[in-house]
This record gives structure tokens, sequence and C-alpha cells, in this order.
């Protein structure tokens, strides 16, 4: 009799743990084709969508930032000044560095129709912390590099820097966030960033 | 001399001249500790950035928009074929100059399918038939054979460019195919014609750039000098090429 309900158990438990082991062990490419394909799919199957930013932004939110690394990013952006902004900096920095950078990436989607991603072979050995992900999108026209930096965290990868077109982001932001902070400060770069999120000229 | 060192010699020979005429208007040179190391020249740069926003939002961007938004699509895209087709020409000349067969090869091959069955390079009939196009310009050339790229410069009406890349466009306007039209006032229309083309394919990006930059000067700066370092960094990982005498060190660290 027990064995019978322990035998029933036993698809539950199946159906849990290798949805509990797939977060941690999945691998970072393909985490990443994953995610991006679905973010992908999702602008192949509502046109519409192209012209929406505020739906746009709700979809690579939901979708996308769960895998990143926001601490890392913002931090690594700011620079040498994280350690000089009080822990309510930090927060008020890493909410608004968020917003710039889903509104970044959803305006990128804006940009192309008809798209197929390839990712390339990944380069790393399996003790490999911290990976590159390289993929190219095509489309009309010349392919278009998008390349990911991802690290190994306890909750499984997550992503730290974008680059696009042979373009790291955080390296250009860091330049965009060293000018603010050495003429308004921290709070002038909070500031900013919560203007432009809102639209407003910063 | 071997021939890349010649290259390379009269290149630096151009840069020290460009360098020079620059020093001269030291008022634009940028000291400080604000100041940037890749770009000595920031306030003469903000200046002419300045203006070509101007002339942009004056006359280029609005007839860019009319462009765009008046012109058929089917005439658009045989514009932008057109357009395309010239460029693809010199990138097979520029992958042969960077010693890369296969894009030289691919690349003549889409100029040569656009122009004769293509109706002069209207139709892009080579993407139908998935001939890959690379984009290969001069100043790429230069980078490839070690030319160090110069200070960042902000051209009147072109916008981004370097010592290097001034060196290339300045080379690549001599050969121009546009050059060939005997009429000056067709030679004109058509390199408008281009510009206006130009600018409307950006339309929507430069409407971005002011979403997500902090400082649109200094982002189009950044953005530009670290694609050129990419596509020069991309032929050195594949093993062709030079590395820049200046290396590009990089500058990210983690806090």
């Amino acid at each position: 009799m027990q064995r019978r309900h322990l035998l029933k158990l036993l698809p539950l438990c199946a159906a849990a743990t290798p949805w509990m082991a797939w977060a941690n062990d999945e691998a970072p490419d393909a985490l990443v084709k994953r995610v991006s394909t679905d973010v992908l799919n999702t602008f192949k199957a509502d046109p519409s969508l192209a012209n929406d930013m505020g739906r746009i932004m709700g979809i690579v939110d939901s979708k996308l930032m769960p895998h990143v690394n926001f601490n890392r990013m913002t931090a690594s952006a700011v620079g040498r000044h994280w350690r000089q902004a009080t822990p309510e900096q930090q927060a008020q920095l890493q909410e608004g560095f968020k917003a710039l950078l889903v509104r970044t990436y959803s305006g990128a989607l804006t940009e192309v129709k008809n798209l197929t991603v390839v990712f390339k072979p990944l380069r790393a050995q399996a003790t490999d912390t911290e990976v590159v992900v390289r993929s190219e999108v095509r489309g009309r026209g010349e392919p278009i590099q998008l390349d990911y930096r991802l690290e190994k965290t306890p909750q499984g990868w997550k992503i730290y820097d974008l680059n696009v077109l042979g373009v790291w982001l955080v390296e250009t932001y860091r330049g965009q966030f060293a000018q603010e902070i050495t003429a308004k400060g921290i709070d002038g770069l909070i500031t900013t960033l919560r203007n432009r999120s809102a639209g407003r000229p910063g | 001399m071997t021939q890349q060192n010649t290259i390379s010699f009269l290149a630096q020979r151009w840069m020290a001249l460009v360098a020079g005429v620059l020093a001269l208007m030291l008022a634009g040179c940028a000291s400080g500790p604000t100041a940037v190391p890749h770009d000595p020249l920031e306030p003469l740069n903000r200046g002419i950035y300045g203006f070509n926003e101007k002339v942009d939002a004056m006359v280029l961007k609005p007839v860019a928009t009319v462009y765009r938004d008046v012109t058929p699509d089917p005439v658009r895209t045989g514009v932008h074929n057109f357009f395309s087709n010239l460029k693809d020409l010199w990138s097979s000349i520029n992958a042969v100059a960077q010693l890369r067969p296969q894009e030289a090869v691919e690349n003549f091959m889409r100029f040569n399918v656009n122009t004769v069955f293509g109706l002069g390079g209207l139709l892009d009939l080579a993407s139908e038939m998935n001939i890959p196009r690379t984009e290969l310009d001069f100043g790429q050339t230069l980078g490839r054979w070690g030319v160090p790229a110069g200070p960042y410069l902000v051209l009147p009406l072109f916008g981004p460019s370097s010592g290097r890349d001034l060196l290339g466009t300045s080379i690549e306007a001599k050969g121009d195919l546009t050059q060939g039209l005997d009429s000056v006032s067709q030679r004109n229309a058509l390199q408008a014609l281009r510009a206006v083309e130009k600018r409307a394919n950006l339309l929507r990006a430069t409407d971005l750039l002011g979403d997500i930059s902090l400082d649109p000067y200094s982002f189009t700066r950044d953005v530009y000098l670290q694609r050129r370092q990419s596509q020069i960094q991309d032929l050195i990982d594949q093993g062709i090429g030079l590395p820049e005498r200046a290396a590009h060190t990089d500058t990210e660290t983690n806090n």
C-alpha cells in the first residue's frame, strides 16, 4: 500500500526535479539560445509589437531580464564610484540602468524584421565560470553580431554584458556614467537615469 | 621597403600631417582632468558635432523624412540596391587589399550579378542567391595593415571619423564610380540622393540615440571607436592583419 503511494508521488518528484536541476545545469549557450529564441518568436508571432515600446519593454523585462546579473552590470558601468555610493544609491542606480537597458535592447528589436539567430560554437572549458556566447542576427543585409558575457552563479548562468555590432554595452555606458558623475555626482546620475526612463530629457 | 612597410610609412606621414594641422588649432585641444586620451580634440569635435546636428535638424533630417514617407517602397529599395551595389565593388577591392580572397570573390560576384542581371544594380539578385556581402572600406584596410587610428574626428557633415578613416574616405572619394559621370549637376544630384538615402535608413537609429545615451556626442564617439576597433580585431583574431602599433588596452575592470 505504502509503496503504491510512493509510486504515485514519483511522477510529481520527477516533474519537479528536472526543472530545478535544469535551472542550475543549463549550459550558457543553451540558456541564451532558449531565451533569445523565445523573445524573437514572441516578436514574430505579433508584428504589431514592433511599434509598441511599452509592450516590448514588458516582454524583455519578463523574459530576458531574470537571466541578467544587474548588480554586476551596474557596478561595472559605474566603475570606481560604486564603492562610494550608499546601498540606497546603488539600488537606485541599478533600477535606472535596468530601465535604460531594457529601452536599448527593445529599441534594437524594433529595427529588425524576418530575423533568424545563428549561434556560433561555444569556445569554453567545462570548468570556466565566465564565458562569451556569440551569435549572429541575420535578416536582410549584413548579419548583426550579438554576443553575451555570462557568469556562473548558484542560480544558473547570468548575463552581465552585451555586445551589439562589436560594441560592449558596459564599456560604452562606463564612459557615459563617468562623464555624468563627474559633472553632477552620483545623485545627478540617478536623476538623469530616472528622467530618461520617464521619457523626459535627462 | 616591403609593400606593407611602404603603406605604413606613407600612412604614418599622413597621420603626422593630419595631427600637425589639427594641433595648430590649439583652441580645440582638450586638457585637464576631463580630457579623454583617445579624443584629444574633444572641444573642437563637440563644436563640429553641434554644427552637424543643426544642419541635420534643419536640412537633412526633414528631407530624409519626406523621402522615407513619400517614396514608394520599391523605389526606395531600388535606390538602396543601386548604392549598395557600388559599395560591393569597393568592398571587393578592399578585400583584395586585405588579402581576403573569399570576401573578394563573393563581393565581386555580387557586383557582377546585380549589375548585369539586376538592371545596373537596381535589383538585388545576389542576396536572393544568398551570396554573402561583407562591407569593407579603405579605413579598415589601413587598420588591417597596422595603421593606428589616430585622433577621433568629427567631420563637418560627414560625422564620426578618425585620422585613419579620413584618409580612407578621401581615397575612396577618388575611386567613386559616380565620378565617372560627366555632368556636374548629375554627379551632385546622385551624391545628394545617396546622402538622403543613407540618412533615411538611420532615422530610427538616431531617434533611439536620444533615448539611450546620456551624452549623444560621447556615446556616438565611443560606439564608433569600439566598432571600428572590433572590426579590425576580428581580422587579427582570424589570423589576418597586423595589430595596431598603439595597442588597444582593455579598460574593463571588475569592481
